[in-house]
This record gives structure tokens, C-alpha cells and sequence, in this order.
């Protein structure tokens, strides 16, 4: 009986046919839809004949097998000290119990692994200096640390502790130096490194006076040392698409750059924390009061333009711990806004457009928010102008909003905003784009493109997905599968230009025009005039008084 | 086949079908064609009690690509499955498997925000967890059988195999 309706049923009749087919047209109509969608989506967002980029990503100087390993040392084990430290590679054993144990609470804090991935860079920790004791012991403690464990883990060799930096760099089991003192310490140090045959790595600004950075700069290209000057931000992947981007004229005649610091906490005012154990007996504060020759050029500038009021107010040989960790707030061992935080943006648009130092630079700005016995201002805005390139760089900062306007450089075609991703706006009047525009292909509301480092995409519309998580940059902390922390990649191109005999990409001519330029900013505000920059004489030159 | 369903329930049964059939399928080939698809982002900006498991398989790139695999052929076939009723349970079985890790990973609870912003606000129950339902209901009241390739099945394939499959 089974079988016999097992017979009947596998019989296929007409309409079981038609039934059975019955919904299959309307995978017709799903491929249409399809069809349609494909057409416009992806082969219309070709955009390769208005715009066109080589689809490489960023190039490093990779490290060399059977590199030698390198003595290094370091000066000031401060907040700057501990992470330059760190991206070399050594860290207080300390500071991994706490790292373990933040992971040990909370699964997703990721610190520790990231540091115990990063590349080792093949070097050692000979000799450190700091003034402070509690720092100096600190990092002979991070220095020793060979193995990145906690402080149950085996350590190496404990470096040795100088006292002045002098011995430090007089020492013969040292290769190189990392210079992370104080602003109106760098260009001393980074000196007398370099007369000794002691490669440099300098934290920015390059130097705390004008005069100095002549000398400076004549110093190291004298020595021949390799010589790095701290912005990290070299390494960051898009600039190098960005600076093709720029070559390649996509953006049409770049007419203004607009950059800018926007920060609104006590300490990214640098109102830092007093450490504890910090006495007279405990800080060296005779050196911390800087060396003679740069204290006169500073004196000499300062009452040569009237200026009295900015030096101070407190002697410079009176011992205060607030100077001692808060040094950033003072004329007297600072650089301020320019020194520390523009040098930033316009290295990095240096590195994008090699704009070279400026014709001239007009500043304004005060004490607007931090009223705690600062003397440099809080507020500050600085233009450039480069009229043979007929362009102008408008630097806006402060300490006391967060409202980031990113880096922008406008165009007539097109506006480019560059941090960790990049992403181009077309311009609605631009010429170049106006074909793509008016087809629809390249909207004016929103960025056109957008380059993440490690997307090989590069000629077409960003869609709106890839758009979407490129503006929150959550993709793109990871290159290749792996995240690389910019100071770690700028300090390894430094220990490889040493090994390899290669030039640094911040080198000292770079470094040479940051500090120039930090330092028309810095006299444009003090004396309240536009400074000029004499090419031929290489010198700053003043312009009237307002 | 003999079916109990009156002519509107069937209708609407098979409109059902139909539809997350034609949902799924479109899903799919758009994400086949787009060679720099990959559910990356997706599983990077998960949330919730296993949130760890789908950003650390995100962070996995030999994994992402048998994963990306996977979901986009799934998501055609499963498609074409409930479209032309071709192993159409298997497929709402499939269906609901896809489904029920999405909503894993993405689940609409009270103060999840997501970067891709659904459209709808949700509080549980989200698009995904009804449209797994409705797969539900189409397992359990199978169409294919009557309107689809299931038909040819039905009768080629071996008895024991009727049951589960189709």
C-alpha cells in the first residue's frame, strides 16, 4: 500500500510543473534590481580620470636583519620621558602590574598586549638622567625591565643613573640619546650630544631661543650624528597620501590651511600633577634653572623688546615645585602654544606640502581661561602667510574647548581633512569635479573619498557605509591586523637611520624650519607685530608696531 | 500535495516566504559583488554579553575571510532556497541561524548605540528577530511543497529524507 502511493505520488503531472516553478520569475526581477544597483553603485563611482592616486599605502623604513644593537640613554624621565620609554620599549614593572591588573578587570583594555607585541628594537638602556630622584630612580627601574614583566619578573642590568646630563653623554658605553627635558633645555643637550658623537633624538621644539637654533643646526650638520627631531606624527600613514595628494594638484590651488589645538583639561593645559617626594633635597633645581648662555639670550631678548613682564615673576633661582612640573606655564623654560603643540601641525603640514618656513606670522591671543599665574597664553592664534605660494596657515588654538576643527587644507577643487584617516571634499564651484558633480557621481555634501591607511580601494566613491565608520576612525587604530603607536615607529626610523646611515625624516633641516617658525609665532604674540622671514639672511626680521 | 491551508493563508504564507526569500538573496549578491565587502565593522561594533567573542573574531583576518564566505554564499542560497522553494525548510532553518547571530551580536538592548544606526527604535525585539520569527512560521507551515521546486523534491528524494529537508 506504501509503496503504491510512493509510486503514485512521484508522478510529475502539468501542474505540478507549474507550481512548481511557479516563483521562479521572480528571480528575474531580483536581478534587475540587481543589475540596476550594480551599474550605479560600483561601475559608476569610477572615478579615475578626474582623480587618480597610486593605490601603495604608507612606506617605513623597515629594520634590518642583523642590525648592531645600539647603547642608548636618556635625559628627563617626565610624563614625555616615560612614554618615549615606552615606545622604545622599556617600562617600570610597576606599571605592568597595573596594566595586568586593568586587564584583569576589564577584558577589553587592551594596553598590556600592545605593549608586549611591540617590535623589539634591538637596543639597550646604558644610562639615564633626571633631576628629580623619584623620576631618575624610576627609569633606571624601566631601563632595567628587559623582559616587559611585572615585579615578579627577571630584570636585566640596572642602567646607570647620571646626575647631569654631561656624564651622561660623556659616557663611553653610549651610542645615542633621547632628549625628553625641558623646552629650554633641548637645544643645549641636543649640542653637546652631538659634539661628543652621540646621535640625537630630540623632543619638540627643537630649541627654547633663536640664537640657538643656529647653532644647532650647525652643530649637528658639523657632527654628521643622526639627528631626530619628536614629531611622531611623521609616521602617521595618510600624510603620505595626502602629500600626494597634494602633488598631484587634486585638491586644485590649496589657497588656506586651517589647523588647530583644542583641548579643555588641566593637564592638557599642563597644569601636571606635583609628584610626591618632590623637595629641594630630592630636585637638582639648580640645573633645572637652564644653562647660562641660553638664560642670556632669553634675559637679553626679553628686555631688548620690553617684554619684562613675560619673564618671571618669581626669580628664576627661587625653588618651586609648581615651576618644576608645571615649567610649560612659563616663558621662562616654555615655548607655549607654538612651541609644544603648533610645532605639530605644521610639521605635519610641512611634511604634506614642504611649505618650508613661512614669509611671516601675525599672532594674538592671552590669558583667557587659566588664570593661575601663567604667563603664556591659553588662547592663541597665529597666521602665516607664504605669498609666493599663495598661501595662507591659520593656527587656532585653546586650552579650554574641546571643539576639534581638525586639519584642513582648502582648495579650489576640493577641501582635505587629514588626521588618522583622510577624506576630500569635493567643492561645489570646483572645475575639476564639475563634470563628476553634475552627473551626480561626486556629492558636495560629504567627502568623495576617503583613504584609510591599509585600503587598497582607491580611485572610487567611498561608499556611504565605508564612509560612515572612516568619520568614527574605529577601523583604522589597526594597520595590516596590527596597531603600531607613532612614537615607536618615529623612534625606530631614528635607530635605523643610525644603523643603516640613512637621514631622518624630521632631520635637522626640517627641525631647523619648525623652530623658526615656532619661534615668529611666539615673537609675533610677545611683541605684538607681524615677523617677517628673511630668506637670503636667513633671519627673522621685525615688522612695524601695531 | 494535499494542504489543509485555506486559500488566503496560503497566499500570505507564500507572500511571506516570498518576500525574506527575495530579502535574503539581495542581501547576499550585494555583498558578493562588492569585493571589498567584509563584516569587519559589522562585528567590530558589537555589543553585549558576547560582544568579546565577535570583536576578537573581526580581529582574526584569516577568520574574517571564511566568515565573510560564509555569510554572503548563506545569505544567496538561503535566498534562492525560500525564493523558488527549493529545500525551503532547510533554508528558514539556515535563515534563522544567520539571524540569531546577528541579533547576538548586535542585540537591541536598553542604551546599545550602534554606528550603523538602525532606522526604527527598539527596545529587544528588533527587525531581525522578527523576521526570524516569520522564518519560524514558515518552517513550521511549509509552502514550497505546494509552490515550489520542493514539489520535484518531494517525490525524487528518499522518504526518509522528506521530512527534515524539505
Amino acid at each position: 500500500m506504501e509503496k503504491e502511493q510512493n509510486k503514485n505520488s512521484s508522478k510529475i503531472g502539468r501542474r505540478d510543473v507549474i507550481k512548481g516553478l511557479a516563483t521562479v520569475p521572480l528571480l528575474g526581477a531580483v536581478a534587475y534590481g540587481f543589475i540596476k544597483t550594480r551599474k550605479r553603485t560600483f561601475l559608476n563611482r569610477d572615478i579615475s580620470d578626474v582623480f587618480h592616486i597610486s593605490s601603495s599605502d604608507a612606506v617605513f623604513l623597515q629594520p634590518k636583519a642583523g642590525g648592531k644593537k645600539l647603547r642608548v640613554g636618556l635625559v628627563g624621565f617626565g610624563i614625555r620621558g616615560r612614554q618615549l620609554m615606552r615606545a622604545l620599549g622599556f617600562v617600570e614593572p610597576s606599571e605592568i602590574d597595573s596594566l595586568f591588573e586593568a586587564k584583569k578587570n576589564n577584558p577589553d583594555d587592551t594596553r598590556l598586549d600592545l605593549f608586549r607585541e611591540q617590535d623589539d628594537l634591538n637596543i639597550v638602556i646604558n644610562g639615564i638622567c633626571d633631576i628629580f630622584d623619584v623620576y631618575g630612580e624610576a627609569a633606571q627601574r624601566a631601563g632595567a625591565n628587559v623582559n616587559r614583566e611585572g615585579t615578579n619578573g627577571k630584570m636585566g642590568p640596572v642602567p646607570k643613573r647620571y646626575r647631569t646630563y654631561q656624564e651622561l653623554i660623556a659616557a663611553e658605553d653610549i651610542d645615542a640619546i633621547v632628549i625628553a627635558a625641558p623646552d629650554h633645555w633641548h637645544g643645549t643637550i641636543a649640542m653637546e650630544a652631538a659634539r661628543k658623537g652621540k646621535h640625537v633624538y630630540c623632543e619638540k621644539p627643537l630649541t627654547w631661543t633663536v640664537p640657538e637654533t643656529y647653532l644647532l643646526h650647525q652643530t649637528i650638520k658639523e657632527t654628521g650624528v643622526v639627528f631626530q627631531l619628536g614629531h611622531q606624527g611623521r609616521q602617521t600613514g595618510c600624510y603620505q597620501k595626502a602629500a600626494e595628494i597634494i602633488e598631484k594638484d587634486l585638491l586644485g590651488h590649496v589657497n588656506l590651511i586651517e589647523v588647530c589645538t583644542n583641548r579643555n583639561t588641566p593637564n592638557g593645559a599642563w597644569v601636571y600633577d606635583i609628584i610626591e617626594g618632590s623637595n629641594p633635597q630630592t630636585i637638582d633645581w639648580k640645573q633645572f634653572e637652564g644653562n647660562k648662555d641660553r638664560i642670556k639670550e632669553y634675559t637679553e631678548y626679553m628686555k631688548s623688546q620690553g617684554l619684562e613682564r613675560y619673564v618671571g615673576p618669581e626669580a628664576r633661582d627661587e625653588f618651586s615645585l609648581e615651576r618644576f612640573f608645571r615649567w610649560r606655564c612659563w616663558w621662562d623654560y616654555s615655548t607655549g602654544l607654538s612651541g609644544d603643540l603648533l610645532t605639530h601641525e605644521y610639521d605635519a603640514v610641512n611634511q604634506i606640502m614642504h611649505v618650508g618656513i613661512p614669509h611671516s606670522a601675525a599672532s594674538s591671543g592671552g590669558v583667557y581661561f587659566f588664570k593661575d599665574g601663567r604667563t603664556v597664553p591659553d588662547v592663541l592664534q597665529t597666521t602665516f602667510e607664504w605669498p609666493d605660494k599663495n598661501l595662507s596657515m591659520l593656527y587656532s588654538a585653546t586650552l579650554a574647548s574641546s571643539r576639534d576643527r581638525g586639519k584642513v587644507f582648502m582648495g579650489h577643487d576640493a577641501s582635505m581633512e587629514v588626521s588618522n584617516i583622510l577624506s576630500i571634499t569635493a567643492d561645489r564651484n570646483s572645475d575639476r569635479y564639475a563634470e563628476k558633480i553634475d552627473k551626480g557621481i561626486i556629492p558636495t555634501d560629504q567627502p568623495f573619498f576617503t583613504y584609510v591607511p591599509g585600503q587598497s580601494k582607491v580611485d572610487a566613491v567611498t561608499s556611504a557605509t565605508e564612509l560612515y565608520f572612516a568619520q568614527r576612525g574605529l577601523l583604522y587604530t589597526y594597520v595590516n591586523g596590527k596597531r603600531y603607536d607613532t612614537t615607536h615607529l618615529h623612534l625606530r626610523e631614528w635607530l635605523e637611520c643610525i644603523r643603516q646611515g640613512q637621514t631622518t625624516s624630521c632631520n635637522i633641516d626640517r627641525a631647523f624650519e619648525e623652530a623658526m617658525t615656532a619661534h615668529m609665532g611666539t615673537r609675533a604674540y610677545l611683541e605684538g607685530r607681524t615677523m617677517y622671514w628673511d630668506k637670503d639672511k636667513k633671519e627673522i626680521v621685525r615688522g612695524e608696531k601695531a | 500535495m494535499e494542504n489543509n491551508y485555506s486559500k488566503s493563508q496560503l497566499t500570505f504564507l507564500v507572500i511571506l516566504r516570498l518576500f525574506i526569500g527575495w530579502h535574503f538573496l539581495y542581501e547576499g549578491m550585494i555583498k558578493v559583488l562588492n569585493p571589498s565587502w567584509s563584516a569587519k565593522a559589522y562585528l567590530m561594533d558589537s555589543q553585549g554579553i558576547f560582544s568579546r567573542m565577535f570583536i576578537n573574531m573581526s580581529a582574526n583576518a584569516g577568520l574574517m575571510k571564511y566568515i565573510d564566505f560564509l555569510n554572503e554564499w548563506a545569505l544567496v542560497l538561503i535566498g534562492l532556497g525560500l525564493l523558488i522553494g527549493c529545500f525551503a525548510r532547510l533554508s528558514s532553518i539556515g535563515g534563522m541561524i544567520l539571524l540569531f547571530f546577528y541579533t547576538l551580536s548586535h542585540p537591541s538592548f536598553i542604551g546599545a548605540e550602534y554606528m550603523i544606526p538602525m532606522e526604527g527604535s527598539y527596545f529587544l525585539i528588533d527587525k531581525n528577530l522578527v523576521e526570524l520569527a516569520a522564518l519560524a512560521v514558515i518552517f513550521v507551515f511549509p509552502t514550497a511543497r505546494i509552490f515550489g521546486i520542493d514539489i520535484f523534491l518531494y517525490k525524487v528524494l528518499p522518504n526518509s529524507f522528506r521530512k527534515f529537508i524539505i
